[in-house]
């Protein structure tokens, strides 16, 4: 029963993708909206009815596995479509279902009046599919199978309003980019099934723990990494995260903050005896986590649209799950996976109802003074900027938070240290936001309101940003380890935490942040324009991350392109071409229409025949 | 006067068949070209004569009634081509003029 239900799971949003794709956007927006919300919604039902089966009665092997077919078996490798229900697979499970279900529930009222609202629901479910196949999936090819296909998803989502040229090349930017860590991925991939014979997670770690970890297990680990920083945004595969905004908000909201982009994170987690077991490995892993939550910072510090600091800031906090994979914190990135997932896509859909009532004005320097006009969104924003910057006690976000910060002591006090900037900065940026975006001068006057379908979603987040958090405490304030207990079978017992002090810098760096968002830009007497400086400018353009790019890598491309356009391998074919043209030209001519001519040609044919037959 | 010999016979049908391939190249009436052809075809049908009497085989006799037969059908499609084309408002019967086909 339980292990049938696993594949359930995945079809019922692929049979509504195939569905909607299948009316070929004929689909009125209700039906969409019922068979897109209400296919996710019954996964989520089912993955809450497995997910309570599976704690009562945990599996004696740890998981719970259904095979679905082999998919290839040659000599020496073999491949099968299988799933897996461990702890980590069950918890993402919840997420993706979770999480998606609330938020194609607010794109019903995001998008009801688009003309397009089967194709969104169609590209939208079938991500979610997708991605449950990516989490599921037991045998790594499979899990390959769900990483590309969430990575066409995104694209198309992002490209959503195609009518727009800068959509089709963010979407774009965004494919090609994710694809040049997709390529590492394959080659680490194919790596490990040349060392194991199969790409079975089970068999692969086996042969990590029976073999010492070699040159060949190196490179691996280094090009799955590859695959997981440009999925998860990371430098120096992050430029494309801030362009995919061109999406619709619920795009951005399921897809590049709560569950797409941690496929990464995921992907290190599922493989964590892998990486642990080459230090190298781990030492980058933690540092790109730390410059990429540093720099992220940084530039969501000076960003003037609303969705772009949400995407900075989700860099930021995926580089925070990044340096917990990179100390061994495996329990940590998981949990601050799953809160980010609350507080990050409450914040996107909060910020959707804002610019939905604004105008479509993402600029926050043109909103202001919003707080009495939308008291809701305003509290759901709150709530969701709380959890962010880990306000002590109350929000989720704060416990995920500790847990990563304690981890960066115990293996380096420096990372440590870049973490609690990194906390500091993450503070002031989103304050920077609430304050300039709610309180003050009004720029722009709000219509509407905000609709019931849309408000639903937003207070079940904005519980779950605060509340969610209490599954996992540090002991100092209540022994509470639900989550660290569920996963401890995968990824063993959690550290040790460290002494008291650490838990109260972590408690009051938020708080200095939020105080000093406040001097800076409070409505009587802060800052109400954009910083211009040459710093603030270099931060805003993602530290010119793209012209670096454009200059090193996209311009002698194109150059090399263009000399190559007329190559030697075109003139083959060319000439090729051309013999056939002249010698149509030719024969052409004797087709010149005069019967006598004809059969002239003939007759001298014959008599040619004649003269080769008789000839002795 | 002696029977004709085969090598006569033989020569005859060589200068019947150039008459009617002169006349089918150089002709330009239809009617006159079909006329050219029924020559070639039956010095063609002389050859099989000829050389059934120099073997004393019948096979010779009944490929000249089969040349015979196949001359008839030929005459009467080309006939009824001539015709269509009259019909279908070409007043003239010269062979040059229908090169519409040309490459």
């Amino acid at each position: 029963m339980d292990a049938l239900l696993l594949p359930l799971i995945v079809a019922c949003p692929l049979l509504a993708a195939g569905v909607l794709f299948l009316s070929a956007g004929r689909m009125p927006p209700l039906p969409s909206c019922v068979i897109g919300a209400g296919s996710v919604g019954l996964s989520a039902l089912m993955a809450v009815v497995l997910a309570i089966g599976f704690l009562q009665t945990p599996p004696p092997t740890g998981a719970l596995h259904a095979t679905l077919w082999s998919w290839m078996q040659v000599e020496g490798f073999s491949a099968r479509i299988a799933f897996m229900l461990d702890p980590l697979s069950l918890v993402m499970m919840l997420v993706v279902t979770g999480v998606g279900f609330l938020i194609l529930l607010y794109a019903c009222g995001y998008m009801h009046d688009d003309p397009d609202i089967a194709r969104f629901f169609g590209c939208m479910t079938l991500f979610v599919a997708a991605m449950l196949v990516l989490v599921f999936s037991s045998d790594l090819l499979s899990l390959y199978i769900g990483w590309e296909g969430v990575g066409i998803c995104s694209y198309l989502l992002i490209g959503f309003w195609h009518t727009d040229t800068a959509n089709v090349t963010a979407a774009r930017k965004a494919f090609i980019v994710t694809r040049i860590g997709d390529a590492a991925m394959l080659c680490g991939l194919l790596l490990l099934a040349t060392r194991a014979g199969t790409l079975d997670v089970a068999s692969v770690l086996q042969t990590v723990t029976t073999r010492p970890a070699d040159l060949q297990a190196a490179i691996a680990a280094f090009l799955l990494l590859g695959g997981a920083v440009a999925k998860s945004a990371q430098v120096p595969l992050q430029t494309w995260l801030p362009d995919a905004m061109a999406g619709p908000t619920p795009v951005s909201a399921l897809i590049h903050a709560a569950t797409m982009v941690t496929a990464g994170v995921y992907l290190i987690a599922r493989l964590h005896p892998l990486f642990a077991s080459i230090p190298v490995a781990m030492t980058a892993v933690a540092l790109i986590g730390l410059i990429t939550l540093l720099l992220a910072a940084g530039s969501a510090l000076v960003q003037t649209d609303i969705k772009r600091i949400l995407a900075y800031s989700t860099m930021s906090q995926i580089g925070y799950m990044f340096l917990a994979l990179g100390t061994g914190a495996w329990q940590a990135a998981i949990f601050h996976l799953v809160t980010h997932a609350f507080f990050k896509a409450l914040l996107f859909m909060a910020a959707g109802a804002i610019i939905l009532r604004v105008h479509h004005r993402q600029d926050i320097y043109q909103m202001g003074g919003l707080a009495h006009a939308m008291p809701g969104v305003f509290a759901a924003f709150l709530a969701g900027s709380a959890a962010l910057a880990g306000l002590p006690l109350l929000t989720a976000g704060f416990y995920s938070k500790e847990m990563i910060l304690q981890g960066a002591w115990h293996a380096d006090p420096m990372l440590w240290a870049g973490a609690l900037l990194g906390a500091f900065a993450t503070a002031i940026y989103i304050f920077r936001c609430v304050f300039i975006v709610f309180f003050g001068p009004r720029h722009t006057e709000p219509h509407g309101r905000t609709g019931a379908i849309m408000a639903i979603p937003l207070v079940c987040l904005a519980v779950l940003a605060l509340t969610g958090g209490w599954m996992e405490m540090p002991d100092a304030i209540a022994p509470v380890h639900l989550l660290s207990n569920l996963l401890s079978p995968l990824f063993g017992a959690p550290m040790p935490e460290g002494p008291h002090w650490l838990l109260w810098a972590g408690s009051l760096v938020p708080l200095a942040g939020i105080g000093v968002a406040w001097m800076l830009w409070q409505p009587r007497t802060g800052t109400r324009t954009p910083p211009e400086n040459a710093l603030a400018r270099l931060a805003r353009a993602g530290w010119d991350f793209d012209t670096l790019y454009d200059v090193l890598i996209v311009r002698p491309f194109t150059t090399l392109g263009q000399l190559n356009q007329t190559d030697i391998c075109d003139r083959l074919s060319d000439a090729t071409a051309a013999t056939a043209r002249a010698g149509g030209r030719v024969f052409g001519r004797m087709q010149s229409g005069q019967v006598r001519r004809y059969a002239g040609w003939i007759a001298a044919g014959t008599v040619v025949a004649l003269c080769l037959g008789v000839r002795p | 006067m002696s029977a004709a010999s085969p090598t006569h016979a033989l020569l005859l049908a060589t200068l019947l068949f150039a008459v009617g391939m002169l006349g089918v190249l150089a002709r330009r009436n239809l009617l006159l070209m079909l006329m050219s052809i029924e020559i070639m075809l039956n010095a063609a049908a002389l050859a099989f004569i000829a050389a059934g009497a120099r073997w004393h085989a019948a096979q010779g006799q009944v490929m000249f009634l089969m040349i015979l037969s196949l001359a008839a059908a030929e005459a009467a499609v080309g006939l009824a081509i001539i015709l269509r084309l009259h019909s279908a408002g070409r007043p003239t019967l010269d062979a040059d003029t229908g090169n519409r086909l040309k490459g």
